[in-house]
Order: C-alpha cells, then structure tokens, then sequence
C-alpha cells in the first residue's frame, strides 16, 4: 500500500492509460475516439518524463564555479571542477561522486518526438473525420456502417 | 565484385544514412513539384537510385559482415547507430526494389485514380512511406525506430485515404488504420520506456548486453516484451490484431496496396525478429513462453481462420488481405519454433510472400485499370480478355498455394522441414490444411477466369483489352522472379540462413 | 468575419469585436517576438525549433481568428506555406548533407566551423532554424486547411 504514495506517478500513468484506451474502444463518435487516443498517447508522455525526474536534481546544464579556484600549479582544487575550452571559466561536473545531482534530459527529448508524432496524427486523424462528415454527413461509427452496409453486401462500389 | 568498384567509396560507406535521408529530402521537394509528370519522374529517380544503392549495399554486407554507422558522428551507445547486417540487409533491398516496381506501375494507376492537384503530394508521401519504413530497418536505435515507425504510418494513413476518389469506404478505412496503428506505435514506446527504465540505453546491442548481464532482467523487462510483442503484433497484422488489414488492402489505391502488401507488416515482422532474438533472447523463460503459447498459438489460430475467412469473401481484395493474414500466421509460425531452420524459413517466407502478394496486387490492379473489376464473379472469361495480366495472376497464385517449382513451395517445404524437425507434426498438418484452403479460394477464381467465357455487354462479347506495358512489365518481373526462385533458391535461402544465424548463433 | 460596422454614425458601439482587434493588435507581435526568445534559448533552457514554431504559427492563428481567414492569406499566402514546408526540411536535410560533403558523417556537425563545439553550435542553430520554419508553416496549413471548408460565421450570427 505504501508504493501508492512512492509510485504515484505511475499510478497517475496507468488510470489515464487505461481512461484513454476504454474511451478509444467504447466511443461510437470519432472525435471522442480521437480524444481518448490523445490521453492515452499523454499518458506514456507521463510515464516517460516521470522517470526521467532524479530526487533533488537540478536541471541538467553546467553550473558556473566561482568559490573554486586553482592551486598554484593550474590543477582544480575540487574534484569534479573542469575548465570548459571556450572560456576561462571553471564549471562543476555533475554526476556519480559529485556535489552536483542533474535529473535526466533524454527523456524530454525522447518525449518532444512523440509530442509532434501525436500531433501530427491527431491532425490526420481530425481531417479525415472531417472528409467523413462531408461525404457520410454524420461522425457516428454505427450510422456510417451502416450506410455502408449496402455496399458490402454487394461487394462493390457502385 | 565488379559492381562494387563501380560504386562510389561513400555510397558504401555512407550507405544507410544516404538511404533514410535521400527519400526524405526529396519528398519535400516533390510536394511542390508543378505536375504530375515530373513528380512521377522525380519519384522514379529516387527509387531507382535507392534500388541500386541497396543492391550495392546488400552485396558490400554479404563480402563484408556487420556494418554499423555513427549518426552525426557520435559513437554508440549514446549516439544512434545505423546498422545493416544479414537481418537487415535482404529488407531494405527488398523495400526498395518494391518501391521502384511500384513506381513503375504507379504512373497510368494514378492517372485513373487520383485527382491531377493530388498527385504531387501523392508521390511525396509514397517517397515519405519509403524513407520511414528504411529508416526503420537500418536503424540500431529503439527509440529511432519509433520515429520511423511513425513515419512510414503516417505517410500510409495518408496514402489508404486518397482511395476516397474511387471508393468513399478507404476514409473509415484509413481512419480505423490510423486508430489501431496509433495504439500499436504508443504500445511499443511503452515497451521501450520500460526497456530504458531497465537497462539505461536505447541503443539495441547495448540492451542485450545489459540484459544478458542481468540474465533476463527483471519484471520490468518481461512488462516492456509484452507490450512490444503486442505493439507490433498490431503493425504486423497478428490474427486477432489483424482488423485494420482488409479494409486497408481493399480500398487504398492500387499502387498503395502493392507497395503495402509487400512491406509494411514485412518491416513490422523484422522489428519483431529483431526484438524477440537479438534485444531478448529465447533462453529467458518469459521469451520462451510468450514464444510458444502467443506466438505460434496465434500464429495458427491466425492461418486456419484467416484463410476460412478469404474463401467466404466477395471482394477479391478482401480476399488477398485475409490471405496475407494467414500467411503473417506462416511467418509467426517460424519464429515461434525458434529454431535457426524455423527462423531461416519464416523470413525465406518473408520475402516469397512480399514477391508473391505484390504480383497479385499489381495483376488485380491491372484488372481494375481496365474492367473495373472487384468481385470474383467479375473474373469469368479473364482468361480471354486479359491473358497476359491473368497470365501472371495465375503464376502468382499457384505459388502463394504451393505448388512445386513455384517460391511459395520452396519456402513452405522449409517450414514443414523444421516443424518435422521438432516432431510437431500437428504443425505440419496445419499448413497442408491452410494450403488447401488456399487452393479453395485461389482456385474459385481461376476457375471463374479459365473456364467461364467472358461476359457480354449489351450483347456484345467483351474483347481483349490488355493492360498497359508499364503495369505488364512490374508484374511479370514479379511472377517471373517467383518461378526462378522456385526452382533455384539457393541465393535467397542462403540470405534468409545467414539471417537466422546472426539471430539464434548469437543468442 | 467581415468588415466591423463601424459606420460614421456610431464609431464603436456597434462593433463587438472592438476590444479584440485592440488587444490582438497589441498582442500578435509581442507572441511572435516570444516565439523567437523561445527559438534561441533552446540552447540554455526550454525550447528549441517546435515550440517557438508552434508559438509563431499561434501569432499567425490568432490573427486570422480575429481579423478573418482572408486577411490572414493576404498577409501570408497559402502559396509562400507550402514553400515554406520544403524549405524547412531542405533546411535540415541540407545540413546534414553539408556536413556530410565536408567530410564526416550525416549529421556531424563538428566540420562546420574552426574548431568541434563552434561547430557544433553552428549546426544547431541550422537545423533548429529548418524546424521552426516547418512547424510554422505545417500549423498554419493545417489551419487554413481545416479553416476553409466552411463558411466564415458573419457578424449577425455571433
């Protein structure tokens, strides 16, 4: 019962997961189905970015060092303390060992890709609903079958 | 070899990223090319273009061995890696090779089926479906495979809809495509998400590395196969996954469903080779279980009911849909027995398959083109009006039953020897029975084509009326290829062998 | 939308759209001005090619809610969007194949400049500067696609 409150984030994940996946499959009207897509596709976004959060880490860019300085003979005085080639200052490194915690950015990158997938076919899904509502006059799954229940039946298109 | 010196040194080199992004380039610059005809001629460059490059490349891989290259120069694991091995290399050139037939035939298909100010678009998201689905075989990067994953579905949903000119059902089509694919690409970035939560990488050598560390890995890992195994069951068209297929097939544009036929559940079909052998290893239990009870169980669930459900079909679309259904069951078959025999056959049946379910298309297109032929009562006479087209469609249909001397037998009889092999004899009773019920419905219209005169219009016979030269060439090459691999398959069994060899000799 | 009725008779009070055209007129430039803030900082914090293209597009979508699809496509052309949708990925594609003449592989922007890290630097700005111009023009002909299949809502019906 404790991993409900450590595990919240999944939680969160699997109740819109599944929230979207029911609307997709249980909808008769396409754009309801089209939304539950969307919240399913937002709930994997979730799922990713929550892992990528690392407890007490900041984001990940390269903090300027000005307390430390270098000893006598150009070496860093704190372990982890680099000199960046196009300048003259010092940056801490963070990761393993260091003073410094990062949370992880590859997820947010990995999520940014899907975010503009999921666009993309929510925009293709949304015309072709509006086709649809042109050439059938309504976006319910049942009318639109059986409008086209003639057509089976003979197998073709005239 | 000599066709490798007259290959530029970077064409080989920089084979597979010049394979992604030469298609994708020149999309863009087709979607706003003035007319259809220099959009078609663009479009055929290209293809050819990337047909030889993959030639090239194909033969550099079978001198050579493992290539992998470094995206923007940085070095896996971190960076993303293109990799072309015995798994990939036979894919691409057959992608692109099919991409260039279709190109071929596209040219009097799109002129009856497309509306002109469509037509530039069309071609650029023919050449977008292309890019995707290469990039997706080349790449050594999970997530980099989502992306072309979604590329290619994209561009497809797109393609099944332009079918609305001729037959307003490819927009519900298309629209239940774009449902059950969405759900199946968010299925697989789930998997994946619990892949990098398990081994810290995305890079798919470095993740079998780190699972065979971990022996397995966790219930993280069994979490992330199950939903990559179902993710791509969708894009694979598995039996009961497989709602989208028909409707899909049957309605697109018939330039579209030759090159669907032929590559889509194909592309999908390798990425799960890739995962369940080379990411995941049989040797885990649940890989192993899910193996045998999800793999195989379907996959022959898949065969027989598929196959029942062509023979009840009207449409003769709809009936090869559901064919390429139950022979996906073939495939599923293969790999579930994971044996290295099993494996070499059900991707020697990948490849048949694309060649044999192509040509059919390409000759049911052809029928479309003149008669406007749909049904399998509009078959009668066939044999009369258009010999050559039915011609081929009869070659093309013996082998997807199985006769000897045809492709199909060859890779059906590898199959039977490696079932055999692990004493499943009820196994090799299910593929006689599937290629009888193929016969069935097969058979019902080349009887109908063969034996029945042609039918008269207005009291007046219907003559001969061939298809144009550029739809009889594509399909003979087609149908030719079929018999030459029948009867010598030696090059396209030793590809297929080299493959399953990388899969389960590293495992 | 068509043209607000301000008659000489009664300057604003029949308009009721006036406090809109007031406020996005105010509005629209400081968005577009946001979205290129947006564009260069994808270096040092959030943001990067998409947002900023969708921040800009969101200038382009509020002026043509506002003052009307038709106004909206004298000031940008369907014509020039379509253009501009090639010439975003030639952008992109075409820094990778620069990079890719002047030796190294696809994408490895490290030749670009003197020395790797300027390099690099160059390289982003281009292929960031190709998306911002894609998405862009990919929002707004998305919008004027969906925009154009039905009649614009007059004044009365409001």
């Amino acid at each position: 019962m404790f991993e409900w409150f450590s595990h919240f984030n999944y939680v969160v994940v699997i109740i819109l997961m599944m929230t979207g996946l029911y609307t997709v499959f249980a909808s008769r009207n396409l754009i309801k189905k089209l939304a539950g897509l969307s919240v399913f596709q937002t709930s994997v976004f979730l799922l990713y970015i929550t892992i990528g959060k690392v407890n007490g880490g900041q984001p990940p860019i390269l903090v300027k060092d000005k307390s430390y300085g270098t000893d006598d003979d150009g070496q860093a005085l704190l372990d982890g303390v680099v000199q960046v080639a196009a300048g003259n200052e010092s940056y801490i490194l963070p990761g393993p060992g260091s003073d410094v915690l990062y949370s992880n950015p590859l997820p947010h990158v990995l999520i940014l890709t899907a975010i503009v997938v999921g666009v993309a076919t929510l925009s293709i899904g949304l015309a072709l609903t509006v086709r649809i509502r042109e050439v059938y006059g309504t976006i319910e799954e049942d009318e639109i079958e059986s409008a086209d229940f003639v057509y089976n039946l003979e197998g073709t298109a005239d | 070899m000599s066709f490798l010196d007259l290959v530029p040194d970077w064409l080989l080199i920089h084979g597979p990223a010049f394979l992604m992004a030469l298609p994708l380039i020149m999309a863009a610059v087709t979607a706003i090319l003035p007319n259809k005809r220099v959009a078609w001629t663009s479009t055929f460059i290209v293809t050819a273009i990337l047909t030889l490059t993959a030639f090239a490349i194909a033969i550099y891989n079978a001198e050579v061995g493992t290539t992998i290259y470094k995206m923007g120069g940085w070095a896996p694991p971190h960076g993303i890696s293109l990799v072309i091995d015995a798994l990939s290399a036979p894919l691409v050139l057959l992608i692109a090779l099919m991409g260039f037939i279709t190109v071929i035939y596209a040219m009097p298909a799109t002129v009856a089926e497309i509306k002109p100010n469509k037509r530039a678009p069309f071609y650029a998201a023919f050449l977008l479906c292309i890019a995707g689905l290469l990039g997706m075989v080349v790449s050594g990067d999970a997530f980099n495979v989502f992306v072309f994953l979604e590329v290619s579905s994209i561009s497809t949903y797109v393609l099944v809809a332009m079918g609305a000119a001729r037959d307003r059902r490819a927009l519900s089509a298309a629209y239940n495509y774009l449902i059950l694919g969405s759900i199946g690409a968010t299925f697989y970035v789930i998997g994946v998400g619990f892949l990098y939560m398990e081994t810290g990488t995305l890079n798919m050598a470095d993740m079998a590395r780190i699972l065979a560390d971990l022996d397995g890995g966790s219930r993280v890992a069994k979490v992330a196969f199950g939903f990559i195994v179902i993710g791509l069951g969708l894009k694979l068209a598995m039996f009961p996954l497989h709602a989208w297929l028909p409707g899909a097939y049957a309605y697109a544009p018939t330039p579209v469903t030759v090159f669907l036929a032929s590559t889509a559940t194909k592309a999908a079909l390798y990425l799960l080779l890739r995962f369940t052998f080379f990411v995941f290893d049989p040797s885990y239990t649940y890989v192993a279980d899910v193996l045998m009870f999800v793999l195989v169980g379907l996959g022959v669930v898949g065969m027989v009911f598929a196959s029942l459900q062509a023979i009840f079909q009207t449409d003769v679309r709809r009936m090869l849909a559901f064919s390429s259904v139950a022979q996906v069951g073939y495939m599923l078959l293969g790999i579930g027995i994971a044996t290295t025999a099993s494996v070499a056959a059900g991707y020697l049946h990948l490849l048949n398959h694309a060649i044999i379910k192509g040509g059919l298309f390409l000759a049911l297109g052809a029928m479309w083109y003149r008669f406007g032929i749909t049904r399998t009562e509009d078959f009668q006479g066939l044999g009369k009006t258009m010999p050559l087209t039915m011609g081929a469609f009869t070659v093309l249909g013996l082998s997807l039953i199985g006769i000897p001397f045809t492709a199909g037998f060859v890779s059906k009889l590898n199959l039977v020897y490696a079932a055999a092999d692990e004493g499943w004899w009820w196994a090799v009773g299910i593929i006689m029975l599937t290629s009888i019920l193929a016969l069935i419905y097969i058979g019902r219209v080349l009887l109908a084509a063969y034996f029945q005169s042609p039918p008269e219009i207005k009291g007046v016979v219907v003559a001969r009326n061939e298809a144009p030269l550029s739809m009889l060439l594509p399909m003979w090459g087609l149908a030719i290829a079929s018999i030459i691999i029948g009867i010598d398959a030696s090059a396209i069994v030793d590809a297929s062998t080299r493959a399953a060899e990388l899969l389960l000799g590293t495992g | 939308m068509s043209d607000p009725q301000n008659s000489p008779e009664n300057p604003l009070g029949r308009d009721p759209h006036v406090l809109l055209r007031v406020i996005s007129k105010f509005l629209i430039p400081l968005i577009a001005l946001f979205a290129f803030y947006v564009q260069f900082h994808g270096d040092y914090g959030p943001g990067g090619g998409f947002q900023a293209g969708v921040i800009l597009a969101a200038s382009v979508i509020l002026y043509a809610l506002v003052f009307g699809l038709t106004e909206a496509k004298r000031a940008f052309p369907p014509r020039l969007i379509r253009y501009g949708m090639t010439l975003g990925v030639l952008l992109y594609g075409g820094t990778g194949v620069v990079n890719f003449i002047l030796g190294g592989e696809f994408l490895n922007y490290s030749n670009l400049a003197h020395d790797a890290s300027h390099g690099q630097h160059y390289g982003i700005l281009a292929v960031e500067l190709g998306v911002l111009v894609t998405v862009t023009t990919v929002m707004i002909a998305i919008f004027y696609a969906f925009g154009s299949r039905q009649p614009e809502t007059s004044d009365e019906d409001w």
